[in-house]
Order: structure tokens, then C-alpha cells, then sequence
């Protein structure tokens, strides 16, 4: 064998060597996976807090009664776009997931977490609450009131507005009247009385 | 001509053609046995957390629903781990002293992360989404048991892709009414492979089989 062809022969076997080394766990990719550890920051996430003042595409809140639920500073009662009968369900749905735990399903306040000790909060029927303008419960899930904990990270704010809506129909259900009922629907209410 | 091999080797080589299958089979069995047991597949394995939360209390007894917690289930592949201020909406008041809970109101204090064990972790090859499952009618339990019952989380099955695809290959088996998606004690009825095509037919569900769905 020639010195050259012996040394391309150590050559080829170092950069196998070498190669072997690149191999990459594709279990294991160099990425994140949604709230994974990071070394690199001092606080050790990876999902990064939005810088202070920063604004999301899309997230500019420029609408001031959709997102505060408030016009020209004062709760407003009004709703940002008409209520639909989709509204309700999506709020009725959105209130037994949020709210019940503590104001349970008709909203007297009597929720399982309540009965575990939490503060009892007021029920929804009361004079104060039905004459509230729809805002101030939009106010309310969005910055919580007293030992009324905030539910903007939970709930978006489409959702506290279907949720308003929804207590809206809450406080009504519990005021109603037989002539309430549209006619062909109060045999039907016979019924299921029964 | 004389013999070779003396007549007593026939059974030598008998044993050892047959044994040799035998214990070939046995190893396969192990293997097969090995890669089921719950030391690799980690099923029915609680994990230790840096704090004891337990699913049986806070489903079972006081009645949250997953969505609670989980809020991102519905419209994102991550199905959301709660934030530290999510635990204190109620721990601010309930167990407010409890040794127990110092290490959220620690986090809640110093704005540092609880750092939770994972339960389940695809590997970085496999792509899983929430949204999709939940929204044509997979229930949390079909993949991840009884939560309700767990004081601590475990796995309820393996994450193999054997196991994805069995449903995949499958769906009408597995599927129930989206308004159902949430409810831990939702049982497959009796006719559930009638009311699974039904359900088939009303979502449009695919059978999902090709590699690229869940590798790219
Ligand atoms: C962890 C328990 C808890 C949950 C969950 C909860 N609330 Fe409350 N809520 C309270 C308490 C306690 C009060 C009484 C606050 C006070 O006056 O200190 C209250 C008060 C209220 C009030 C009355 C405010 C006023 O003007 O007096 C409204 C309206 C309300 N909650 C709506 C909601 C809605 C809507 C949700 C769901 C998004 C919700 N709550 C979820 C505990 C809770
Ligand atoms: C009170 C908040 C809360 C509620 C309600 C809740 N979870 Fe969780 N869940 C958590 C926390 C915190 C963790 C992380 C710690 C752990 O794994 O136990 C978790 C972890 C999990 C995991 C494992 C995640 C992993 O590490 O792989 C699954 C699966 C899960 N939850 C499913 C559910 C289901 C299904 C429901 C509804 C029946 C539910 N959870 C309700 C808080 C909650
Ligand atoms: C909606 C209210 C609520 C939320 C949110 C909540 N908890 Fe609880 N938690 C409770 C109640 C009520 C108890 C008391 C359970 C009982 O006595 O049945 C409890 C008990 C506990 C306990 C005591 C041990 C046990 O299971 O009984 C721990 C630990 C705990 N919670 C951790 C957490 C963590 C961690 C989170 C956040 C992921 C969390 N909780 C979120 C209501 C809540
Ligand atoms: C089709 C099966 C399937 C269904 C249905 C399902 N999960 Fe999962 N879940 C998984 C798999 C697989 C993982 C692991 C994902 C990964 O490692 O990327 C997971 C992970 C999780 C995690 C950890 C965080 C994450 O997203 O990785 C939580 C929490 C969770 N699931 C909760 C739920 C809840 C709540 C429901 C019901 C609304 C649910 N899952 C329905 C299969 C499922
Ligand atoms: C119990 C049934 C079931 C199990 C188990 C299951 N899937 Fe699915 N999966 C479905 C159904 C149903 C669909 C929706 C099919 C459609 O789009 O019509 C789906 C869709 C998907 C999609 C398509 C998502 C998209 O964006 O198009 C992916 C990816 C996927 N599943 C991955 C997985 C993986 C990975 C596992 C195992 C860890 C798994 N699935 C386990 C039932 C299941
Ligand atoms: C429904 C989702 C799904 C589909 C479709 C799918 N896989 Fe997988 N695949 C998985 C999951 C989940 C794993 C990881 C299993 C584990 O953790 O061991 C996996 C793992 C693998 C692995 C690695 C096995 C190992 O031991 O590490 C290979 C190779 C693979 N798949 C090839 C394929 C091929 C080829 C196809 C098409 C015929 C395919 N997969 C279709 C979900 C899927």
C-alpha cells in the first residue's frame, strides 16, 4: 500500500467517526414543545412573556366597548354585536365550566368550591345584580371584584360576552311567567313538569 | 461404509432443532412481554409531582371540568397546563395555610414556573392535536382513562402508534357524541358500532392511516 492511499484510508475512517457523532436523536429534536424547560433563560421558560407594551398581530384592543365592556368609561348596558341563540348556548356552556364551581348552575351561590370553604359569593338574583348593566359582569370576569378571582386568562373576551349574556337569561329564567312562553311552546312545559 | 455420526446424535440434533425454536419463541414472547410491561410503557405508573395535585379531587369531588384548567383542549394541539394564578382563583382561600400547597404559593410569590413532571411525551417525530380529537367526538377518557379516579396522573395506555392506529383504522369503534367529549362516565353503549358509523357519517370523519399525517 502507498503512504497516500494510507492515509486517505485514515482520513475516510476519522470523518465516520466523526459523522457517527452528528447523529440525532429524532426523538429528541432540538426544539421546543410547548412549556418545555429551557436552560437558556434565567427564568427557565421557554415560552417567552410578551415584552411590556408589546401588541400581538390582531390583538390590539382598539374597540373599547368589546374589550372593557365600558363606553366612554361607564359599564355599558349594551352588547358590542346583537345576541343570538348561539350566544346563549356558547355562554350557558362557558358558565358551568367558569362560574359554577362557586356560583353553581342557577347562580345562587352555592357552588361545591363554596361548600368547601370559599367566600359564598351573592346571588345572581338579587335587585343589585338584575339591574347591573351587562358590562359591569364583563368588568367583572375580567379584573374579578372583592375575593372574586379574574377570568381574563381563562376566558376570551367573545366568550365573557356570551357568558353575560347567558346570566342575562339566568336572572330572567327565574322571574318568568307562564305568559312568557311563546303559546305553542307551553304544552311542552306541561310536560316536562310532569 | 461405517457411520459417521453415531445413532444417539439423531436426538441431539432433534433437541436441538426443536429447542432451538422453543427458545427463539420464548425470546420473542419476552420481548413482546418486555416492550408491554408497565416498566417501558410506563401504564398505570404514577408520577411523582413537585406538588400532590390530585384529578380525583378536583374532578370528582369538586366537580371542574377539564376545561377549567386545560383551557386550550378545544382549539389547539397543546392541551395547556394551568398557570400558577389558575390554582390560586381558589387556593388564595381553600387549604390557604396547607403545607401542601407552599410550592404554588411560592410560585405565585417569586413569579417562577411549578415545573411538572410530563405524563405523556410523544416523541419529537409524532405529531398529536388536540382540537381535532376532541372536535369529531374522542373523549378524554377513550385515550386517558379515568382521570376523575387518578389521585395522582398516570398513563392509561401505551402512545404506541400500534395503539394510534387502531383507532385510526377504526374510528365508528371509539367515537361518541361531541356533547360527551368531556364526561368521564360515558360508557360505549350497546350498539355502539351503529351509533359510531352514525357519528362517522355526521362529523366526516377520515380514516387516517397514511405515514404523513402524524410523521412530517
Ligand atoms: C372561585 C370562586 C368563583 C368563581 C369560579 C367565580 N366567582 Fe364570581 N364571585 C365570587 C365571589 C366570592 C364573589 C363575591 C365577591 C365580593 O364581593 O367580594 C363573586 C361575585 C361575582 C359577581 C357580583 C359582583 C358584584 O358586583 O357584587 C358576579 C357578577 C360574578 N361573581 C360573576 C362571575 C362569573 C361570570 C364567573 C365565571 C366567569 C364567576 N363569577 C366565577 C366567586 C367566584
Ligand atoms: C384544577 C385544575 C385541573 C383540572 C380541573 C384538570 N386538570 Fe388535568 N392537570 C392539571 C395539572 C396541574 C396537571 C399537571 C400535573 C399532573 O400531571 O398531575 C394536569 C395533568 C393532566 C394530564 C397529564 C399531562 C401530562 O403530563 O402528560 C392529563 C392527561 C390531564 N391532566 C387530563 C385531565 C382531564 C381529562 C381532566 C378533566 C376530567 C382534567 N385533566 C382536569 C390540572 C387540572
Ligand atoms: C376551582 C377551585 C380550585 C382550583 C382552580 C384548584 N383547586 Fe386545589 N383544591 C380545591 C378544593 C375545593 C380542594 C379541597 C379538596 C377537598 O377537600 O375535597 C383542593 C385541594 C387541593 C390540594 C390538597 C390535596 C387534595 O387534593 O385534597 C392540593 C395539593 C391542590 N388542591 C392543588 C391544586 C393545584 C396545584 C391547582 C392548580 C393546578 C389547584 N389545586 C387548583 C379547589 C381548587
Ligand atoms: C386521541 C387521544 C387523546 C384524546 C382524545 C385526548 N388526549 Fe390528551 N394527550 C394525548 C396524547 C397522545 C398526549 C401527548 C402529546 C405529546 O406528547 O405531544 C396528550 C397530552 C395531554 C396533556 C399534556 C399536555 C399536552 O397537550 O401535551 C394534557 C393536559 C391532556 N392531554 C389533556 C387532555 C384532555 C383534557 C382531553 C379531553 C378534552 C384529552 N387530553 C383528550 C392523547 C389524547
Ligand atoms: C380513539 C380514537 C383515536 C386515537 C386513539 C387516536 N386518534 Fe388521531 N384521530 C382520530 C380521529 C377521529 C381523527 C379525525 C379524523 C378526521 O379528520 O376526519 C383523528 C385525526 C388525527 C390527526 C389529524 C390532525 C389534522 O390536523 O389533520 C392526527 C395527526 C392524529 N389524529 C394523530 C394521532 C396520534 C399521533 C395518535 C396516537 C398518539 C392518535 N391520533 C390517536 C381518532 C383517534
Ligand atoms: C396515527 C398516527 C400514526 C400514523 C398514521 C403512523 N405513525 Fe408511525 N408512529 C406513531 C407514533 C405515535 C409513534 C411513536 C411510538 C413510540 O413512542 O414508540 C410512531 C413511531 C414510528 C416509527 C419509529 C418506531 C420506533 O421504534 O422508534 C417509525 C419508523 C414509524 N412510526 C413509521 C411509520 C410509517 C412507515 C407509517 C405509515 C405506514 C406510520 N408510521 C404511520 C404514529 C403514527
Amino acid at each position: 500500500m502507498t503512504e497516500g492511499a494510507r492515509y486517505k484510508r485514515v482520513i475516510v475512517f476519522l470523518a465516520a467517526v466523526l459523522l457517527a457523532a452528528c447523529q440525532q436523536r429524532m426523538a429528541d429534536q432540538p426544539r421546543y414543545e410547548p412549556l418545555q424547560k429551557s436552560e437558556f433563560f434565567g427564568d427557565n421558560r421557554s415560552a417567552r412573556p410578551a415584552v411590556e407594551g408589546a401588541v400581538a398581530r390582531g390583538a390590539l384592543q382598539n374597540d373599547e366597548l368589546f374589550y372593557t365592556g365600558k363606553i366612554g368609561g361607564k359599564e355599558a348596558d349594551t352588547f358590542p354585536y346583537p345576541v343570538t341563540e348561539t350566544m346563549f348556548r356558547r355562554g350557558q356552556e362557558r358558565f358551568n365550566i367558569y362560574c359554577s364551581p362557586c356560583h353553581d348552575r342557577t347562580g345562587r351561590g352555592e357552588g361545591l368550591v363554596v361548600r368547601r370553604g370559599y367566600r359564598p359569593p351573592p346571588s345572581l338574583h338579587i335587585d343589585r345584580l338584575r339591574q347591573a348593566p351587562a358590562g359591569h359582569f364583563f368588568e367583572v370576569m375580567t379584573h374579578g371584584v372583592g375575593a372574586m378571582p379574574d377570568y381574563a386568562e381563562q376566558v376570551p373576551p367573545e366568550d365573557r360576552w356570551a357568558i353575560a349574556a347567558y346570566i342575562r337569561a339566568l336572572q330572567f329564567s327565574q322571574q318568568a311567567r307562564l305568559s312568557d312562553v311563546p303559546e305553542n311552546e307551553r304544552r311542552r312545559l306541561a310536560e316536562t313538569k310532569r | 461404509m461405517a457411520q459417521i455420526f453415531h445413532r444417539s446424535t439423531n436426538t441431539i440434533s432433534r433437541v436441538s432443532i426443536f429447542g432451538g425454536v422453543a427458545v427463539l419463541l420464548t425470546l420473542f414472547a419476552a420481548v413482546a412481554a418486555i416492550n408491554n410491561a408497565s416498566y417501558l410503557t410506563e401504564v398505570r405508573v404514577a408520577r411523582a409531582q413537585p406538588v400532590q395535585f390530585s384529578h380525583k379531587h378536583h374532578v370528582s369531588d369538586d366537580g371542574l371540568d377539564c376545561r377549567y384548567c386545560h383551557t386550550s383542549v378545544e382549539k389547539s394541539s397543546f392541551a395547556g397546563i394551568p398557570s400558577t394564578k389558575i390554582c390560586m382563583n381558589c387556593h388564595t382561600q381553600i387549604w390557604a395555610d396547607s403545607p401542601i400547597l407552599e410550592p404554588v404559593r411560592a410560585s405565585f410569590r417569586t413569579g417562577r414556573s411549578l415545573e411538572w413532571t410530563r405524563v405523556h411525551n410523544l416523541p419529537g417525530f409524532v405529531y398529536f392535536d388536540h382540537s381535532i380529537h376532541v372536535n369529531k367526538g374522542v373523549g378524554c377518557s377513550t385515550c386517558h382513562g379515568r382521570v376523575d379516579q387518578m389521585p395522582l396522573m398516570w398513563r392509561e395506555n401505551t402512545l404506541y402508534m400500534e395503539w394510534c392506529l387502531e383507532c385510526h383504522r377504526a374510528p365508528e369503534r371509539f367515537v361518541r357524541p361531541r356533547e360527551q367529549v368531556f364526561n368521564m362516565e360515558w360508557q360505549p353503549p350497546e350498539n355502539q358500532l351503529a351509533l359510531g358509523q352514525k357519528l362517522v357519517r355526521e362529523y366526516k370523519i377520515q380514516k387516517l392511516t397514511s405515514c404523513s399525517i402524524c410523521h412530517h
